[in-house]
């Protein structure tokens, strides 16, 4: 190894290492979180109270699946469906880790089987087929479970003739299942492509983060495409980018805000108003 | 210039072959300069190089079939054209101000059957590859092709597509421009057509941007093309946190046409001449034609519904879990 190539592999290493501490590492003891954007720090009880928004400067924190659907479904509406689908390994894949020890680590730190939850709910009484991301679980990657879940939802949708949304959080197509994953975003996107011949209206909702495969598959293919404040979204990674085109990007960059001057998506929304903008566009498009 | 002018590059594993080669051009020429006869060791030397070149190349292990993927003489969109079709007219633009060149495409006739034959497109010199953006399509790209999709579609052309890209190019205006919703909205828009869609990966399948073209009725893959979700050097610097394990990411990704039938990703793989395509351009369009037609003929009889429904469920099959 030359010098250069032991500084460029530490160079790499602390990237890596910042990348995986900004959302992971959240909390300064048990009771204080730090804003990323505006570094106050928080006591965790209002952020909590507060949608995990931050009180100061409105920085949306990821949340969880879970969460995510107490936010939007009416109170003991939400019935989980699929949940029998479990990942395997179809290709004994192993890189540092096996991906088998690699499901058993997110399984435990995130508490679900895969990066997906789906299911139906009522969203201020309208009924609708939702999928619902969660990072936590492997990055929110796509592999065979998320595109079979996503995929049956769709089709439940299709069948029962309701609108469904899909919320998207995600680093893209899990690589431990290499093109079996790839699959998954043509077989999601056929399911829409059959939802749009139905005319049966398919919301998505960007939620940070949002790339690669999510991106270019069921993600941004939505009747209505709509971006959680402050998500980044994108098909590349921002270093990819900067290292192929050997520039700088500017700061909000892949940002909600800057794919809306760019009109990649229909609009903006704050965690706080998501239910009722949901509901509104559910009614306006029910031919009730 | 003929096939034969050209001479091919040599990649690293295939040098034991050509010292075996140099020494027998040696031997005749010290045979032609002493009038020493040495035909009963250049017969054997013959032989050698024979069985040699056989072992070799039956069993590249994955690595070498990438690097053979990747020959910068391997044969691009428009050989196969030239070799394949005895009609091609190309048709431009994505309508909307760009004509991304990384993408090709135009109504063709192979063996009498009238197609829209769509691929992207690899340079074989710096000048060409600068102009095609090294074979990375800008979302315009699968904006144009979706373009010829819907226009084949209305004129009841079966669609081919040949594809060999590293993927959709990671810059600023494809970001801006949205290079996952084009991406996106062809896969989608590929499920609806109602006429015969065949996807040959000819050389990388690389991640989204070969999927962008490969929503197809029949997926087929050349002998030594690879079809993956990602790069195997990405794969590396991500999960290995090093781009140098790109070999050890390269099996652990499955990623030859043997791997990809188990898993019902492809459906046939085509053989390329020995060595691979960039030794015969020729002989590896009569192969890949040989099969299109097949497939051609394959779906002729079907309806738009049945081809519609026929594309869902291959897709729909696809992944593996337990339930």
């Amino acid at each position: 190894m030359t010098l250069t190539d032991w500084f460029n592999k530490r160079k790499m290493q602390q990237i890596a290492a910042r990348d995986n501490d900004v959302h992971i590492d959240d909390s300064i003891g048990k009771l204080w979180t730090l804003c990323y954007n505006c570094s106050s720090q928080l006591p965790k009880k209002d952020l909590e109270n507060n949608l995990m928004v931050c009180p100061n400067c409105d920085y949306h924190f990821r949340i969880g699946a879970k969460d995510r659907i107490k936010l939007i479904a009416d109170e003991n509406s939400f019935t989980e469906m699929f949940s029998n689908i479990k990942p395997c390994d179809p290709l004994e894949f192993v890189d540092t880790q096996s991906y088998k020890l690699r499901q058993e680590q997110a399984h435990e730190k995130s508490g679900l089987d895969d990066a997906v939850i789906t299911g139906t709910c009522l969203i201020s009484g309208y009924k609708a087929a939702i999928a619902v991301m969660d990072f936590e679980y492997m990055g929110g990657s796509m592999g065979s479970v998320v595109g079979e879940k996503i995929t049956r939802i769709l089709e439940y949708a299709l069948e029962n003739k309701l609108p469904s949304i899909v919320f998207t959080a995600s680093g893209g197509a899990r690589m431990q299942e290499s093109a079996l994953s790839l699959m998954q975003m043509a077989k999601t996107s056929c399911a829409v492509a059959r939802l749009n011949e139905a005319k049966l209206l398919y919301i998505t909702v960007l939620t940070e983060p949002t790339f690669g495969g999510v991106t270019a598959s069921f993600g941004t293919i939505g009747d209505i495409i709509i971006a959680e404040k402050g998500a980044r979204i994108g098909f590349a990674g921002r270093r990819v980018i900067e290292q192929t085109i050997r520039q700088k990007l500017p700061a909000d960059f892949q940002t909600a805000e800057y794919l809306l001057k760019y009109g990649q998506i229909d609009f903006i929304v704050e965690r706080k108003d998501m239910k009722e903008k949901l509901a509104k566009l559910i009614a306006l498009h029910s031919k009730e | 210039m003929s096939e034969n002018d050209k001479k091919v590059q040599i990649l690293d594993f295939e040098k034991p072959i050509y010292t075996i080669q140099d020494k027998i051009e040696e031997l005749k020429q010290t045979s032609k300069d002493t009038h020493i006869n040495y035909d009963d060791e250049i017969k054997k030397l013959e032989e050698q190089t024979k069985v040699y070149k056989k072992e070799l190349y039956e069993k590249l292990e994955p690595y070498q079939k990438l690097q053979i993927a990747r020959h910068p003489q391997r044969p691009n969109f428009m050989d196969y054209v030239h070799f394949m079709c005895e009609d091609f007219i190309e048709f431009h633009g994505d309508r909307h101000g760009y004509d991304d060149k990384a993408i090709a495409g135009g109504i063709a006739k192979i063996d009498g059957h009238k197609v829209m034959l769509i691929g992207t497109m690899k340079g074989k010199s710096t000048k060409e590859n600068l102009e095609c953006n090294f074979g990375m399509p800008q979302p315009q790209g699968y904006r144009k092709a979706l373009r010829l999709f819907e226009h084949a579609n209305r004129f009841d052309l079966p669609i081919i597509t040949l594809i060999d890209t590293m993927g959709a190019y990671p810059g600023m205006m494809a970001e801006e421009t949205g290079q996952g919703e084009a991406i996106a909205v062809n896969l989608k828009e590929m499920a609806k057509l109602g006429v015969p869609v065949i996807a040959v990966i000819t050389g990388e399948g690389c991640s989204g941007g070969a999927l962008g073209l490969a929503v197809a009725n029949k997926v087929m893959i050349l002998e030594h093309a690879y079809y993956t979700v990602i790069s195997p050097e990405g794969c590396a610097s991500i999960l290995w946190k090093d781009a140098s394990m790109a070999k050890v990411a390269t099996d652990a990704l499955k990623i030859t046409g043997e791997d990809l039938l188990k898993y019902d990703i492809v459906d046939e793989v085509i053989k390329e001449p020995i060595g691979g395509a960039h030794y015969s351009a020729e002989e590896m369009s009569s192969n890949l034609k040989t099969s299109l037609i097949k497939a051609l003929d394959e779906f002729k009889n079907m309806s738009p519904e049945e081809l519609r429904t026929h594309r869902y469920s291959k897709f729909r099959r696809m992944g593996v879990f337990q339930h």
